[in-house]
């Protein structure tokens, strides 16, 4: 008992340090070329939790990093990195306007029920692919779910430009297929902050009750800590590995929804994959891989997002540096080695001290 | 153990604090060596070239401010959003303005879009210039939240009020450049490699067909897409399979794709110097990337002034107010596209004068679109 108390302290405290020590070596980075960190920090705070505005919109891009972020994670818990979620999203946007534009006269509750329902299949099956891939011929998911995001990426431009679009870009959905909430947008003067925070929320909640509480749940993360164990045990490793990519693509398409039913309202040609699925990634590592985590780092990713905005103009620092800072936490925390073996040993030191003392 | 920790936290916050507190005095000296704060050099620049003169001669225009939303090329593309910006720079040296007349937000992302135009907007900056195409559906929402705001669109057509749309005739600039490539080739084949499908684009590959079929219509051009803006990889891909099959002048239009359609001709020239081929460079001179030991490959480039379109907008803006929801059109005859001299042979240079002046005074008319738009 004793033991897993310390362990969830250490998860806490490896994050937080990771933070810390991120910030730390921007600050240090930015001094190194003439910038003051203060000012940048500064402005990019001020920035965002300053106006109702920009952190409507910081919530907003978190809501989408949390999707992402729990669709790496549960691949990850099954022993998969699932570098597509970019691609998943994509196509969970593609399939959510399509359904939106193809039956723009339907009830609200059951037009976005339906769109949400198609992302969800086609992230899904776009993630699908690379477990069945994986779990009957063993190929590396890394590698499927890299060339599907190229696939996804390219299929979205043609079927914009030849079969839903109106050249670049498609209509916009109804307003049956909005996702926005008077009350939400008018808290947040006009920002598109949407319904999906909710739903990441429920969603994080049932994340965990089927992680933590269920058979389904147990089996991907035994699957994860040793497939030959848990095949051993009896239980099927194929099964497991499809399920859990099947559940990843799925979260993925469902942020990829809100992000085109809630951001943007329509679709358009893009040039490269959506940041948001890559930096879901990121969510997730810095989660450790923790639904309630995610959520929380998800939002300190989106008010980085929308607080690297204010570099520029608010303290003359490049915007990039925001994407430094980012990186650099994702670099403590893919270290975290280094941050427990100093934890133990003041850890050790103090333990001895107190047996001494005693 | 926390207090251990904490002692450890707090000693590297002290430090950075007291470092921070030297970096802000070294400003000054450091920011000048610092290419990256433009906005600043600029500034610093601005003030020592013209001196009091300009400020206190349009002491009312001065109060001007402008802004720009980049698309997720950012700032520093070397190409369409570097221009824009170049433009605003020499806008603030020409009037004199102070560092916070003009500023660029940068884009990473399609989402960025709208916060960055209000942020824009809390700025209070009097146009606020939406870069590219990509931007119409952002400029135009808040434009119509916003309607007692001036708003600027670079290259597509916006009807709401309160915008201004800037386009280029590209394809006049195009029909030159492949008069160009027409009077260039021996192989009797040409190559275009075109960025992401879509109006703008289609406007460079139907002047540059037109041109080459001006001069010469058994000459075969071969149009490839890359289908991105970014991906050199793929640009040096197609211009290889290209120059294999005989093409000996490629033109691209396709931004940062088009470096590798360079570096294959380059890598080309080098195994093979004997061989002559050129490629065209697009929207600013790119004969510097042409450079190879044995001479210059960069036949000539399309000219688009970006920088200049906004500049005249400002300025008539400040001089007869804002010309809201009207379409300005920038072609050979305005002087907003061309082509360079580049490298061409006396004659072909002859044909490309020649050739201007017949789309300028009307004789020739370039078609815009190869396909209708739906």
């Amino acid at each position: 008992m004793l033991t897993m108390n310390k362990d969830r302290l250490n998860n806490l405290l490896v994050p937080i340090f990771s933070i810390f020590l991120g910030l730390i070596f921007g600050a240090l980075l930015m001094l190194a070329f003439g910038f003051n960190p203060i000012t940048a920090y500064n402005a990019m705070i001020s920035g965002v939790f300053g106006s109702p505005y920009f952190l409507g919109e910081a919530l907003r891009a978190a809501t989408i990093l949390t999707f992402t972020g729990l669709g790496f994670s549960i691949a990850f818990k099954a022993g998969f990195f699932n570098i597509g979620v970019a691609g998943q999203l994509l196509v969970g946007w593609t399939a959510s306007i399509w359904v939106a534009l193809a039956f723009p006269d339907l009830p609200r509750l059951m037009l976005v029920t339906m769109s949400i329902a198609a992302a969800i299949f086609a992230g899904a099956v776009w993630a699908g692919v690379a477990g069945a891939l994986r779990a009957y011929f063993g190929t590396s998911e890394v590698i499927v779910t890299i060339m599907l995001n190229y696939t996804a990426l390219h299929l979205t431009n043609y079927l914009i430009l030849n079969v839903l679009g109106t050249g670049n870009t498609t209509e916009r959905v109804s307003e049956n297929a909005n996702l926005s909430i008077g009350w939400l947008t008018e808290l947040t003067a006009g920002s598109r902050l949407n319904v999906g925070i909710f739903i990441a929320m429920v969603v994080v909640f049932l994340y965990w009750i089927f992680m933590t509480k269920t058979t389904a749940g147990f089996e991907v993360r035994a699957v994860g800590l040793n497939p030959h164990a848990s095949t051993y045990a009896g239980m099927s490793a194929t099964k497991n590995i499809i399920l859990s990519m099947l559940i990843s693509g799925g979260l993925a398409g469902l942020g990829g929804a809100i992000h085109g039913l809630g951001t943007f309202g329509n679709l358009f040609t893009q040039s490269g994959l959506p940041t948001a699925g890559f930096n879901g990634i990121a969510v997730a590592l810095l989660g450790l891989g923790n639904p309630i985590g995610i959520f929380f780092s998800s939002i300190l990713f989106g008010v980085l997002e929308i607080g690297a905005g204010f570099l520029p103009n608010g303290a003359g620092v490049p915007d990039e540096m925001a994407s430094i800072v980012t990186a650099a936490i994702i670099f403590f925390v893919g270290a975290n080695y280094i941050i427990r073996f100093f934890m133990n040993k003041l850890n050790n030191k103090k333990t001895q001290a107190v047996q001494e003392g005693e | 153990m926390k207090n251990k920790l904490l002692l450890i936290l707090s000693v590297l916050f002290a430090a950075v604090l007291v470092l921070g507190a030297c970096g802000s005095t070294d400003d000054e000296s450091t920011d000048d060596q610092t290419d990256q704060d433009t906005e600043q050099n600029e500034d610093a620049t601005g003030d020592e070239g013209t001196d009091d003169e300009d400020s206190s001669d349009e002491g009312a225009s001065t109060e001007f401010k402008i802004a720009m939303v980049t698309d997720e090329g950012g700032v520093d593309d070397r190409s369409f959003n570097q221009s824009a910006w170049e433009g605003m720079q020499t806008w603030g040296e020409e009037v004199g303005a102070g560092d916070d007349q003009y500023a660029y937000y940068q884009s990473n992302d399609s989402a960025d879009f709208i916060p960055n135009f209000n942020q824009a907007l809390a700025e209070g900056y009097d146009i606020i210039y939406g870069i590219g195409y990509l931007l119409q559906e952002a400029v135009e929402d808040v434009a119509k939240l916003n309607p007692d705001q001036h708003f600027g669109l670079v290259d597509s057509v916006s009807d709401v009020e309160n915008v201004i749309s800037l386009t280029f005739r590209d394809n006049e600039a195009a029909f030159l450049a492949g008069v160009a490539a027409a009077h260039t080739t021996e192989s009797g084949k040409v190559g275009f490699v075109g960025g992401q499908k879509g109006a703008v684009i289609d406007r460079f590959q139907t002047g540059f067909e037109a041109g080459v079929a001006h001069v010469d219509d058994s000459i075969e051009v071969d149009v490839q897409y890359a289908n991105s803006f970014a991906d050199a990889g793929i640009g040096q891909q197609i211009a290889a399979a290209m120059y294999t099959n005989g093409a000996d002048v490629v033109y691209h239009a396709a931004g940062a794709v088009g470096n590798g359609v360079f570096t294959e001709a380059r890598n080309r020239l080098e195994s093979d110097p004997d061989n002559q081929i050129w490629v065209i460079g697009v929207d600013r001179d790119q004969e510097a990337e042409g450079d190879w030991e044995g001479g210059n490959f960069t036949l000539t480039s399309t000219i688009k002034g970006v920088g200049d379109a906004i500049v005249n907008a400002t300025n008539l803006t400040i001089e007869e107010g804002f010309p809201g929801g009207e379409n300005i059109a920038y072609g050979l005859a305005e002087d907003g596209v061309d082509v360079v001299r580049g490298n061409m042979s006396d004659e072909a240079w002859e044909a490309v004068e020649t050739a201007r002046a017949e789309v300028v005074d009307g004789t020739i008319e370039v078609p815009e679109f190869t396909y209708t738009e739906q």
